[in-house]
């Protein structure tokens, strides 16, 4: 028996002209958070619906907490809890109203509900606002009551669907807290989202670009992956240094990022010598030139750079 | 007002009520010519009640708002006339074809026939769209759909553009494309007007303006930001253990936060004196620690330092 808590295999699903789902592949370990993190229209939601039981794949299996999800759609809705990115919050009732009318949907006994809701709404800081009508919440605390909502019952699994969309950094970071937290009480989650910084919150990522696969690991070891190393050049004059070190030797790319210049280098020690004798020759100002770790962006573009040439050829 | 110049924003000791409720408390800053501004704040913040009085939709209570030029009560339509407004979720038709947005949005801003055909041939051309006139703009891929909506909102070729939350969900190729239209067009002197509370878009402003609770708590550029965010340092620890390690660093004397970061966690300490002390304590519990290092701030932890930040500290002017 296998010991993963979710395991998808070769999942292919096709909606007319487009196939969202293209041999899809991986697994996730108990009490992981693992991501699926792709732009729009990389196949984040779909596998989402398919993991929950709400959409069969054309071809290939998937299973959550050893339930079969295409054989057994129904088996596995007790065992989860699956928060869409429209979360179904009434927004004419209080908190309290939609707490106790997804109580109910879960049937999740009275005598338990009360102390389980005070102990979400304390987590996510909304013990003081269980009284407001829902439509009256801000986006970050609608996401919450979400959660709160879709926690009532205990699930072996939580799959959420871009959990974060239009939530503030504050409003993230509580939530993130939250996701912790509900980890060390022996949960597995599984999320989606489109911000590629926000995968650096979770322990294993599945990077997704057009219903394929990219990577699948850990973000330390996703990033260790990126050949070579990103120089980060901090300057006044920060056009000036792009054009200036756009074509240098060494440098395969150049990204102007607000104050700062960011440089795609072969060798990170020996251009950064290079490069600020080259600035300081022909009298460009810099603050700062540094090495800096590559973000899960970085490697994005470079795979789906790599892949576009790959297909052209 | 210092001076009036026709692509800058400048804002003079705003405010905007509603009823008892003060939704922008008395902001003021301005605009470089050209530059890349980031209006930043969590939902809530004043931030929407501000762009909207800038765009002339909006009355403010008191204080003053010169936009291209123009102030905001006086001569509203004015500002509608020389700025130019792009949503990605909401401004385009979708069941329009890419020819229809364009001459739709030419017509509203008031192109002038004779300009018409060359700026939607501009547009095009930038948008990477040629060939493409007759296609259901529902039908496009998200970062062309992304470029035709900038190429509509500045056809009439605005002195400011004003971009919100331009390239949420776009992919990471798309939206380094998006990105660097937009310094083309800043380095052309069109001043570039960003309101977002997405990280990874303020790090591509020159200068970020953040907005908590109707206030400006601060100004400066995305490095000023993030080295002046945070009285004190931020550490990076590894360790095993993660629950336990959590609470036991909370207790530490001089930890002022605790935030997981998937496998590691970051600590905001007012001394980085205190590391050794820290993994010693850890130890000490039995909690080997793999890594504890000094590491910069992100732009998310200075924008989550500031905005939690109690009302009784300093205001951060970053900026001189």
């Amino acid at each position: 028996m296998d010991d993963k808590t979710v395991v998808v295999r070769d999942l292919v699903k096709d909606f007319p002209g487009v196939r969202a789902i293209d041999h899809l592949s991986f697994e996730v370990a108990p009490g992981e958070i693992f991501g699926i993190v792709g732009p729009d229209g990389a196949g984040k939601t779909t596998t989402m619906r398919i993991l929950a039981g709400v959409l069969a794949p054309d071809a290939g299996s998937a299973s959550v907490a050893h339930c079969d999800v295409v054989a057994d759609p129904e088996g596995v809705k007790h065992l989860i809890s699956y928060m869409p990115q429209r979360f179904g919050l009434y927004e004419d009732l209080t908190v309290d109203e939609n707490i106790r009318f997804y109580a109910d949907l879960f049937g999740v006994r009275r005598k338990d509900r009360e102390a389980r809701a005070a102990e979400l709404l304390k987590a996510c800081g909304m013990s003081e606002f269980r009284a407001r009508q829902a439509g009256k919440l801000s986006g970050g605390m609608k996401q919450k009551l979400g959660l709160v909502c879709a926690l009532i019952h205990t699930p072996r699994v939580l799959l959420l669907d871009e959990p974060t969309n239009g939530v503030d950094p504050v409003s993230r970071r509580e939530f993130w807290a939250m996701l912790y937290s509900l980890v060390g009480q022996g949960v597995t989650v599984v999320n989606s989202t489109a911000y590629l910084d926000e995968a650096e919150r979770c322990h294993r990522v599945a990077l997704l670009h057009q219903g394929r696969l990219l990577f699948c690991d850990s973000p330390a070891r996703l990033k260790s992956r990126l050949q070579g190393s990103v120089v980060s050049i901090v300057s006044s004059e920060a056009r000036r240094v792009r054009d200036e070190l756009a074509a240098a030797e060494g440098v395969s790319s150049v990204v102007l990022v607000g104050d700062a210049v960011h440089l795609f280098v072969d060798d990170a020690d020996r251009r950064i010598r290079d490069l600020s004798a080259r600035l300081t020759g022909r009298q460009i100002p810099f603050d700062e030139i540094v090495r800096v770790t590559p973000t899960i962006e970085d490697l994005f573009v470079e795979a789906v750079r790599k892949d576009a040439t790959r297909v052209a050829a | 007002m210092t001076h009036v110049s026709g692509n800058s924003v400048e804002v003079e000791k705003l405010v905007k009520r509603f009823g008892d409720f003060t939704a922008v408390d008395h902001i003021s800053f301005q605009t470089r010519t050209g530059e890349v501004f980031g209006f930043l704040g969590p939902n809530g913040s004043g931030k929407s009640t501000t762009i909207r009085i800038l765009c002339g939709l909006l009355h403010p209570t008191s204080g003053r708002a010169i936009v291209a030029g123009y102030d905001v009560v006086e001569s509203p339509e004015l500002i509608r006339r020389n700025i130019g407004y792009m949503s990605q979720k909401f401004s385009l038709y979708a069941d329009l074809t890419v020819f229809e947005n364009l001459r739709f949005y030419a017509g509203m801003y008031g192109v002038p026939a004779a300009d018409l055909r060359g700026r939607i041939d501009w547009a095009l051309e930038m948008a990477g769209l040629r060939g493409r006139e007759s296609s259901l703009t529902g039908t496009l891929a998200g970062g062309w759909k992304q470029r035709l909506a900038l190429g509509c909102a500045v056809l009439h070729r605005p002195p400011i553009l004003f971009l919100d939350e331009p390239t949420s969900g776009v992919d990471p190729l798309s939206r380094r494309l998006f990105w660097e239209l937009i310094q083309q067009m800043s380095s052309e002197g069109v001043t570039i007007f960003v309101s977002t509370h997405y990280m990874d878009e303020a790090e591509y402003c020159n200068r970020l303006a953040l907005m908590n609770s109707g206030k400006l708590i601060a100004l400066g550029t995305p490095t000023e930001l993030k080295l002046g965010s945070i009285h004190g340092s931020l550490l990076l620890l590894e360790c095993d253990r993660l629950g336990d390690a959590i609470e036991r660093v909370r207790r530490f004397d001089g930890v002022r936060d605790v935030a997981v970061f998937g496998n590691a966690l970051h600590l905001v300490v007012s001394d980085a004196a205190i590391a050794p002390a820290i993994r010693t304590a850890l130890e000490a519990d039995r909690i080997p620690v793999t890594d504890l290092k000094v590491i910069r701030p992100s732009l998310e932890d200075a924008f989550v330092a500031l905005t939690t930040r109690r009302a009784d500290d300093a205001v951060a002017e970053i900026s001189p």
